[in-house]
């Protein structure tokens, strides 16, 4: 059995509720950091390996080191529950089912960088959890973890929960920064970074909720002791969401020993592919991240086992690997069309594009229009070279990520699946009636040869 | 429908503009807006934005700009129950295209209309977060999830009967 650090208490009854969150040794991360000095804190997240869970997978104590502190200037941590990575819906759960281990992990945050205002940025449809995470807070409050003077330290500390508006661009987090401003959330230029110049031009932090959540253990059990599980450079555990599919899709959380293929197959994740189907693809970390075919997935290219952490999923780089990212693990089984799902994340990077660079918003509807004709019989051969120069275009030319987010699943795609890309085209009448299938993506031996 | 908030409501404005800096009320706008959404029938018209921009003390085209950026702010009248079927990958893989076109064809409405007795919108969404419980559709504050026809069926009949809880 995997060890569980966030999950651990997740089945327990009323575990929502303040009483049994503390009954089950809940807040006594907030007690043990209060008898740390701030800077310990964040020597122990370092000790920890702790990566940000929101995608990037940047170091989070390196992040929090980073925080400029201007005397007199007041400095804020954001948590960035803005979850909209398609595949991706791990920070709802922590905040649905775990509020109160969101809000300690909050207040411990909130002390280490001297936050004594800290936001929560959710994303708008997110609209039930709002009551639940103002509840937990209401009730720290009453138990006196929050407000003045917290456990006698003199350390003061609110934290509001902010709706958006239904952005995706607003999870980038300099576009998060404008958003809770009150402005159209179009990111910013960097640098300056957020933590020299953040919200209200003040130093600011911005962390994902499951980064903030992981702070709790981090405190409890030591740095030391969180980065002995895992392996390398990807400590600690790390929560999947699976969908697709699966048998049994959903919240795991993985201490990144695990293969791919036991994540998939075995009883204890997704129990393996419903219906007596056999795997075509996946894309393992939220929808921007490389789609692989079966074969890539299972086995790095030099036919080794390939694991789910950040290293043993990105080996290859993208010719023959992929990413981490979110943890959006995305299944599909032997009758999904690549052709049509990557037109379907075509379409929501072009709804998704903030519009301020131009790669990036024609690019976007230019690619979504061109796997469209593909999709519906009216493509040409020329358009997947097409497709291939135009993502080519918009990769690393725009000011933030959302660009490269949107060329990746296009590249990938075509570099993995071209061949059904080619059969689209080659038979514009047979392929409105059926999907092209598993052909040759689940057999090892055809392994492309990296290019 | 006269655009003024509630007594209790313009307590609860006071309340979201001071949980920033002083001169920094304008953080509160998207929340704002989700509010007047919410009171004034479900959509912003201008006399709407307005009003929220002369609460916050900020130019109406402020509001305007963050009011046409954003997709939950409706800009045009919407049905009473508004059904965002979420379309992107993880919902197409389970489905959801089938379901759209359910919706569709059972309350005779294309996608971004309204049924002529104002009672539904079909708003197809891109990703909503609840992509292993495809397919799926938020209506009001809540989601509908494991959707299947019988399920939509039992919707649109709770909807009509005006059980259905939204807020």
């Amino acid at each position: 059995m995997a060890v569980k650090l966030l999950l651990e208490h997740a089945h327990i009854e009323g575990i929502r509720y303040y009483d049994t969150y503390r009954k089950h040794g809940g807040y006594r991360a907030v007690e043990k950091a209060f008898k740390m000095t701030p800077d310990e804190i964040v020597e122990e997240v370092k000790k920890s390996g702790l990566r940000g869970r929101g995608g990037a997978g940047f170091p989070t104590g390196m992040k929090w080191s980073f925080l400029a502190k201007p005397e007199g200037v007041p400095r804020h941590l954001v948590c960035n529950a803005d979850e909209s990575e398609p595949g991706t819906f791990k920070d709802r759960y922590l905040m649905e089912f775990l509020p109160h281990l969101f809000v300690e992990g909050l207040i411990v945050s909130s002390f280490a960088l001297g936050s004594n205002t800290t936001y929560i940025y959710i994303r708008g449809e997110y609209a039930w959890i709002v009551d639940i995470l103002e509840q937990a807070i209401a009730e720290a409050k009453a138990n006196g973890w929050l407000g003045k003077n917290i456990l006698g330290s003199g350390f003061d500390c609110e934290i509001y929960v902010q709706r958006g508006g239904g952005a995706y661009i607003c999870g980038e987090e300099t576009a998060l920064i404008e958003s809770l401003e009150g402005k159209r959330g179009n990111p910013r230029i960097k640098p300056p970074f957020p933590a020299i110049q953040g919200v209200w031009m003040r130093p600011t932090v911005v962390n994902n909720v499951e980064t903030i959540a992981a702070v709790v253990p981090i405190i409890n059990n030591g740095g030391e002791e969180y980065a002995k599980i895992g392996v390398g450079k990807s400590t600690g555990t790390k929560l999947l969401s699976v969908c697709g599919n699966v048998k049994k899709p959903g919240i795991y959380e993985i201490d990144m020993t695990c293969s791919v293929e036991e994540f998939i197959y075995s009883d204890e994740y997704c129990g393996g592919i419903p219906n007596g189907k056999r795997l075509k693809a996946c894309i393992p970390g939220g929808s921007s991240v490389p789609i692989l075919p079966a074969n890539l997935l299972l086995k790095t290219a030099k036919g080794e086992t390939r694991y789910m952490n950040y290293e043993s999923l990105s080996d290859g780089g993208f010719a023959t690997g992929t990413m981490m990212g979110s943890g959006g693990f995305i299944v599909m089984d032997e009758d999904q069309c690549v052709v049509r799902h990557t037109m379907s994340l075509a379409r929501f990077y072009n709804h998704e594009s903030c519009g301020q660079c131009s790669p990036c918003r024609e690019g976007t509807g230019w690619m979504y229009k061109i796997l469209k004709n593909i999709e519906y019989g009216k493509g040409k051969m020329s358009d997947i070279d097409l497709l291939w120069d135009i993502q080519r275009k918009i990769e690393g030319n725009t000011i933030c990520p959302l660009g490269d987010a949107a060329a990746w699943p296009v590249a990938a795609a075509i570099r993995h699946f071209r061949d059904e890309f080619e059969w689209h085209v080659l038979n514009p009448e047979e392929s409105q009636t059926r999907n092209y299938g598993l052909a040759h993506y689940a057999d090892p031996i055809h392994v492309p040869v990296a290019s | 429908m006269s655009i003024q908030f509630s007594k209790e409501k313009l307590d609860k404005v006071q309340e979201m503009i001071a949980r920033y800096p002083e001169g920094k009320q304008k953080s509160a706008l998207i929340p704002l807006l989700h509010m007047a959404q919410d009171e004034f029938g479900g959509w912003l018209d201008v006399p709407a934005m307005d009003y929220v921009a002369q609460l916050l003390q900020i130019q109406p085209i402020e509001v305007y700009e963050v009011a046409t950026f954003y997709t939950m702010f409706n800009l045009k009248p919407v049905g009473k129950y508004v059904f965002e079927v979420c379309r992107t990958g993880p919902c197409m893989l389970n489905g959801s295209d089938d379901i759209i076109d359910y919706i569709k064809e059972k309350l005779n409405i294309k996608e971004g209309e309204t049924t002529e007795d104002g009672m539904f919108t079909l708003k197809p969404a891109e990703c909503l977060g609840a992509c292993g419980y495809a397919p799926m559709m938020q209506l009001g504050k809540y989601y509908k999830e494991h959707l299947t026809k019988e399920k939509v069926d039992r919707i649109i009949d709770e909807c009509r009967k005006g059980v259905m809880v939204t807020k």
